[in-house]
């Protein structure tokens, strides 16, 4: 639910956390992107990055020059004003996935789960328009929402030691894509061939907070020419 | 000028990684800050030897770095003491020295604090990626290559020459820190403090606890008495960005100051270090102990200002000298 009021909470003397809601959902996390653009484009003084999440935005701000009463009094009156500020749509971004066999290990177990087949689990899988709630665990990880309720699934209870890269993976009402090869607990429904995360580019990751996102199937043979 | 040859690895150590302030903006795309863990020790060791205060050092963890020097060029060590030796001469550390090509420097082992920081006259000539030559160790980018220095890397700078004359400065007595076995850190509450109990806050105050072995620049993990959260919260939270310092208590009870290669978390956190005691963090080492007191976001804002202004002191008096 969206609070009526935004709390701010003091996380040290640089950092000033500001929770818009309290749960996780698609309007909450818009509310944070709104509010996330608003300051990108009315600089506070002293604000040296924002840091949005599911349901809050974490201001880090330079303590010689600003304080949390001064911030938060400036943010007060920004958010008074989102009515009238004009908040650009997201992009959205469509990403191929092979699903099953050596690239989706999950696949058919997710399906067994549910009790429906392969097919079905692709089709409610690619069927959704996702947000971008935040990026994180590893640099340029999108956690994204809402997976449709008929594919909600818990965690694998022994989270595996390695995922590959580009792994599509999900979990409860989430979907995500592991950008490296990194440990992980979600169940991988396939791969995608897109780089999600390269240090050498501005911006370093392909997603960004608030962005939407389709998934489409491609064939391994087409997986495998992507880079070509 | 292109880069020239300043240093030799002839054995790193267990981790020596190349550090800047850190690197910053990116918090968004999920990139951790990195950087040195004690940046007051990183901005010393710099403005020692002539270099641009957040221009990049080595930061080398407890001891066995072995390095040769390949021409004359400015060097100082700052933070930690590992007892480093240049050929078989113990050196100061908050003070730089001008080394001759051949030198054999060598970081023998701590006596106190975990990390020291060497500037080199000209710095470090690593490409910066995301603004920064910060090592992001988990990501495996930035600083050498995205890894620790090993055996046979060698290290280059920008016109070491320039800097020789920066040889025997000296920190003041006044502003070089202690490292004891205890570390005492100021906190500020918040920004979950209200989802513990009033027991669980007096708790994180009252007692010292114990450095884990498992720490590293991800986390320093505590040992001690169990810090009580509210029966009504759950063991986590929604995810949610974080920063170095702030302390977050999982569902055992055991707290855990949050470092740099990290950037979001789903912990509840406490209590959060100051600005001002930050670069002490670098300087806890498996084994030791740590406490807390608390104090207001005013008095954690002075303390800040007080830091600086004897940075600021310290370089004026270096650039009026004739």
């Amino acid at each position: 639910m969206l609070y009526e009021r935004s709390h701010y909470r003091i996380m040290g003397d640089r950092s000033l956390l500001i929770e818009l809601g309290d749960n996780i959902s698609p309007e909450v996390n818009r509310r944070v992107r709104e509010l996330s653009v608003m300051l990108g484009q009315n600089p506070v003084e002293g604000v040296l990055e924002t840091i949005p999440a599911y349901r809050s935005l974490l201001i880090i701000y330079d303590p010689l020059i600003t304080n949390t009463r001064v911030l938060q009094h400036q943010i007060e009156d920004l958010q008074k004003k989102s009515e009238v500020i004009d908040i650009p749509e997201p992009k959205t971004v469509e990403i191929p996935v092979v699903y099953g066999a050596d690239y989706g290990p999950d696949l058919k177990w997710v399906a067994g789960y549910h009790n429906i087949d392969v097919e079905d689990v692709i089709q409610l899988h690619t069927g959704t328009t996702y947000q971008v709630y935040m990026i994180g665990f590893t640099p340029g990880f999108p956690y994204m929402g809402e997976l449709p309720e008929r594919l909600a699934t818990p965690r694998r209870e022994t989270p595996r030691t390695t995922i590959p890269e580009g792994s599509v993976a999900i979990a409860q009402r989430q979907t995500g894509i592991y950008p490296v090869e990194s440990p992980g607990g979600w169940h991988i429904l396939g791969r995608t061939p897109m780089k999600l995360f390269n240090p050498l580019q501005v911006p370093p990751a392909l997603l960004e907070m608030g962005d939407l996102v389709r998934f489409f199937p491609i064939e391994k043979g087409e997986f495998e020419q992507w880079h070509q | 000028m292109a880069p020239v040859e300043t240093l030799e690895v002839l054995a790193p150590g267990p981790l020596t990684t190349v550090q800047d302030r850190g690197r910053f903006g990116y918090g968004r795309y999920g990139v951790a800050p990195s950087g040195a863990l004690d940046s007051f020790s990183l901005r010393v060791a710099n403005l020692l030897v002539g270099n641009d205060e957040h221009e990049a050092c080595l930061e080398i963890t407890l001891f066995g770095l072995k390095l040769r020097v390949l021409r004359d060029v400015a060097v100082a060590v700052a933070g930690a003491d590992l007892q480093v030796h240049c050929n078989d001469t113990p050196l100061d550390r908050w003070r730089s020295y001008a080394l001759e090509e051949g030198s054999i420097l060598s970081f023998k082992g701590v006596k106190s604090g975990c990390r020291a920081y060497l500037a080199i006259g000209g710095g470090i000539s690593v490409p910066q990626v995301l603004d920064s030559k910060s090592t992001n160790l988990p990501s495996k980018f930035g600083g050498f290559e995205g890894r620790p220095i090993r055996k046979g890397d060698i290290l280059f700078s920008n016109s070491p020459g320039l800097h020789l004359k920066a040889g025997g400065r000296r920190l003041p007595q006044t502003l070089i820190p202690s490292y004891g076995s205890e570390s005492h850190l100021r906190v500020v509450f918040g920004p979950q403090d209200d989802e513990f109990t009033e027991k669980g806050r007096k708790t994180l105050l009252s007692y010292p606890y114990k450095v884990s072995p498992d720490s590293d620049r991800t986390g320093i993990r505590l040992a001690g008495p169990i810090i009580e959260r509210r029966p009504d919260v759950g063991e986590s939270i929604i995810s949610e960005g974080v920063i170095p310092g702030t302390i977050q208590v999982p569902g055992d009870g055991q707290p855990i100051i949050i470092l740099v290669e990290i950037v979001t978390g789903g912990y509840r956190k406490i209590a959060t270090v100051i600005t001002a005691d930050l670069p002490l963090l670098g300087q806890i080492k498996p084994g030791g102990a740590v406490s807390f007191e608390e104090i207001s976001l005013d008095e954690a804002y002075e303390a800040l200002r007080n830091t600086e202004q004897g940075l600021r002191e310290f370089k004026q008096a270096r650039s009026t000298r004739p």
